[in-house]
């Protein structure tokens, strides 16, 4: 993740509203806050000294309390409003210094947003309403549908094309938002408070999907939420706000395990860890022995562990895939045999868990079998053990 | 001061004098212009009332009265027609009808564009609100004195008397309509690359509608009050049968105009507020209304349920 390169990258960035923002940014500068500058000028500081870089295909999640700031700044990105001091880059280019037609290019093809209060037409029809866009940029009208519907089929909406938003409910609205911001196959997506109106059923749902869509094509994605467990959810890193300054960014584990302040730390108070890490996140490869099936034989695997006095030990072949997990009485009784195959060695039931399985559930697997979990990614290698030892761990880091 | 009698004396009459006696001496040929151009549009209204048969017109009102407000209001229609023909003022009705509709028409195109610039620009609203205030308070026989200075005597002095005076509710609520369009609904059409002006169209105009059509409807009705008023300064049409009833002292006929003028205002008030909703669907035409009614429509909207 960390080499990808940063799509935006924020510089500096302030946002002072109000009567006096010239003497506000001085008083900032003498490290004043924001609440003795509202006190002193009338003027409210929005966003200061924002700095920081959002990668190419990553969630991002700006989190914060009501009134901390994030709006301001998400809509700084595309100068819903204008910065007070500092700058944005999209993709190296800067997005403060653009003219209004560049502006208006730059929103049409490279950034969309989605609305808390979905912000549909109600005379447009729910096509009409995703080609919103694409209408605007002046697309012609049979391909501006057929790409409104191929945004539609995106968020399961296909069927109510033709339907008028107020014939939908809150949910069904809402992906209509998205398809309106998936039409425009903009890069990238600024997402207000998106999903903080829905019902939480509803909500959970419409993360899900984000994520889903996320891995089938991934955009830069902006996500304002006020929630904790919605940041975790979707979230690839997050950035936590308070008083108009970021205060913390990390991905969600940092941000668990180490908060920077009280504030950050007030946060997760109650939050079920278990639904913060997954599998892979605290899987340890270092607690078994790794037999490379090629290069070893059974008989010398079983000497291996009867040597440094181990009782299981985990196979891979020459890619590192996980093949199986033996121990040493498994390895001794396919010794006896005269072929000695591997697989003969294998202890049957150790199921691998992929690494993005959940803790919670990883916690119900580790309670119902004697052995540790082996732990495998997305293409079947082999990423460590979870055992109960490391699992109550990690459970008591966190509370 | 007291001694002095009170004899202190500003001379308002006489600077208004002056002032009109420049307006007459320089401004004709804009005066002019002004009455050739209306004169135009109510002449063409009327004429083309005047065009159809009484029948014919009477029938298409009922149908249009049937297919914005319903089957009831519809027998109303028919009832008001009946009534307007019995009481032998069709012609003044139509007149009036026409007075009313060109004066709208240019209150409307004037009216509506002030709007929208009050609501674009906040200076614009602070310099029109007190003189829409003014406008309002002042009483409608007001706007005849000096109607009747510039353009003398007639139809279209009344009409510059009656769209002055009911332009006032489209201009405000226009303005009201277009800054009471969410910002979140302003911020989607900027943030997927609105220019200024599809912002308005696309965006504000769309969700100020019903507002603006609220405007739209009193509008029209105050029209209607002030051209039965015109009829002073020589309009014609119903007012002149109310005023002539006055002046003759005869109840039944300034009745008869009167009921005329009421019947009027209630079908132009149930027909233009039929259009003050935001439709969703683009409602089913008068066809599609009498199919259904037949129960022969197959395609009765039905909602499907999500999943
Ligand atoms: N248009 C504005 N004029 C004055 N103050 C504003 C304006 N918009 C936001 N603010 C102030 O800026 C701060 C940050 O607001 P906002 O970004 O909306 O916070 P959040 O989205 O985190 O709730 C708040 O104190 C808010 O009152
Ligand atoms: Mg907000």
């Amino acid at each position: 993740m960390s080499d990808t390169p940063d799509k935006l990258v924020i510089e500096d960035l302030y946002k002072i509203f109000g009567p006096a923002p010239d003497e506000a940014m001085t008083l900032l500068d003498q490290g004043l806050d924001k609440t003795e500058i509202f006190r002193r000028t009338r003027t409210t500081v929005g966003v200061q000294k924002a700095n920081f870089s959002i990668r190419e295909g990553e969630v991002f999640v700006v989190m914060g309390l009501s009134g901390s700031g994030k709006s301001t700044l998400v809509r700084m990105i595309n100068r819903l409003i204008e910065p007070t001091r500092g700058r944005i880059f999209l993709d190296g280019v800067d997005i403060t210094a653009m003219s209004k037609d560049e502006l208006i290019a730059m929103r049409r093809h490279q950034m969309s947003m989605v609305f808390q209060s979905f912000a549909l037409l109600p005379h447009k029809t729910v096509a009409e309403n995703a080609a919103f866009g694409l209408d605007v940029a002046g697309v012609d009208g049979q391909q501006q549908r057929e790409q409104a519907i191929t945004a539609l089929a995106t968020v399961g909406l296909e069927p109510y094309a033709d339907s008028y938003p107020d014939e939908l409910s809150g949910g069904m609205r809402q992906r209509v938002g998205l398809a309106r911001a998936l039409a425009t196959e903009a890069p990238i997506l600024l997402m207000d408070e998106a999903f903080s109106a829905l019902d939480p059923l509803i909500r959970t749902e419409m993360q899900d999907e984000l994520v889903s869509l996320q891995d089938k094509k991934p955009h830069t994605i902006v996500f304002i939420s006020h929630d904790l467990d919605e940041a975790i959810r979707i979230g690839d890193r997050i950035a936590i706000m308070e008083g108009g300054s970021v205060v913390q960014i990390g991905t969600p584990e940092e941000i668990v395990t180490c908060p920077a302040n009280d504030y950050v730390r007030s946060f997760f108070y109650g939050v079920d860890v278990s639904k913060v890490f997954n599998a892979g996140d605290i899987a340890s490869n270092r607690a078994l022995i790794v037999f490379e099936r090629t290069g070893v034989n059974v008989r010398a695997a079983l000497a291996q562990l009867q040597d440094r006095g181990r009782a299981l030990g985990v196979v891979t072949d020459r890619e590192n895939r996980y093949r199986g997990m033996v121990s040493v009485n498994t390895l001794a009784a396919a010794a006896k045999g005269d072929g000695a195959h591997w697989d003969q060695a294998f202890i049957p039931d150790v199921e691998p868990a992929p690494a993005q399985m959940d803790l919670s559930e990883v916690l119900s697997r580790v309670a119902t079998t004697e052995y540790p979990i082996p732990v495998v990614d997305d293409q079947g290698k082999y990423r460590g053990i979870i055992d109960k030892t490391i699992l109550l761990q990690t459970l008591d880091k966190t509370t | 001061m007291a001694e002095s009698g009170m004899n202190f004396d500003i001379p308002i009459g006489d600077w208004v004098e002056t002032g009109v006696d420049w307006i007459q001496n320089n401004l004709t040929p804009l005066l002019d212009a002004i009455a050739d151009g209306l004169d135009l549009i109510i002449s063409a209204f009327e004429d083309l009332l005047l065009f159809f048969p009484p029948l014919l017109l009477a029938a298409l009102i009922v149908l249009l009265a049937t297919w914005r407000v319903g089957w009831r209001f519809g027998l109303f229609a028919v009832g008001a027609m009946v009534l307007l023909f019995g009481m032998g003022i069709w012609e003044e009705t139509v007149v009036t009808l026409a007075l009313v509709i060109a004066s709208s028409l240019v209150a409307l195109a004037i009216g509506i564009p002030i709007g929208i610039a009050m609501a674009r620009n906040d200076k614009v609203e602070m310099i029109a609100r007190p003189i829409l205030d003014l406008m309002q308070t002042m009483p409608p026989f007001v706007y005849l004195i000096p109607a009747a200075i510039f353009f003398g005597l007639g139809k279209v002095p009344g009409a510059i008397a009656t769209l002055i005076f009911a332009m006032p509710p489209a201009v405000r609520l226009t303005n009201l309509g277009i800054r009471q369009v969410s910002t979140e609904h302003v911020e989607a059409g900027k943030a997927f690359g609105c220019t200024s002006s599809q912002l308005l169209f696309k965006v504000q105009l769309p969700l100020a509608m019903p507002s603006i059509m609220a405007g739209i409807n009193q509008t029209i009705m105050l029209a209607l009050s002030m051209v039965v008023i015109a009829s002073m300064i020589g309009a014609g049409g119903l007012g002149n049968t109310v005023l002539t009833g006055i002046q003759r002292l005869n109840v039944g006929l300034g009745f008869e105009g009167g009921l005329g003028v009421v019947l009027l205002a209630i079908l132009l008030d149930r027909i233009t507020q039929s259009y003050g909703h935001i439709r969703t669907r683009s409602g089913p035409g008068l066809v599609e209304r009498l199919r259904s009614w037949a129960g022969r429509n197959p395609d009765t909207q039905t909602l499907r349920s999500p999943n």
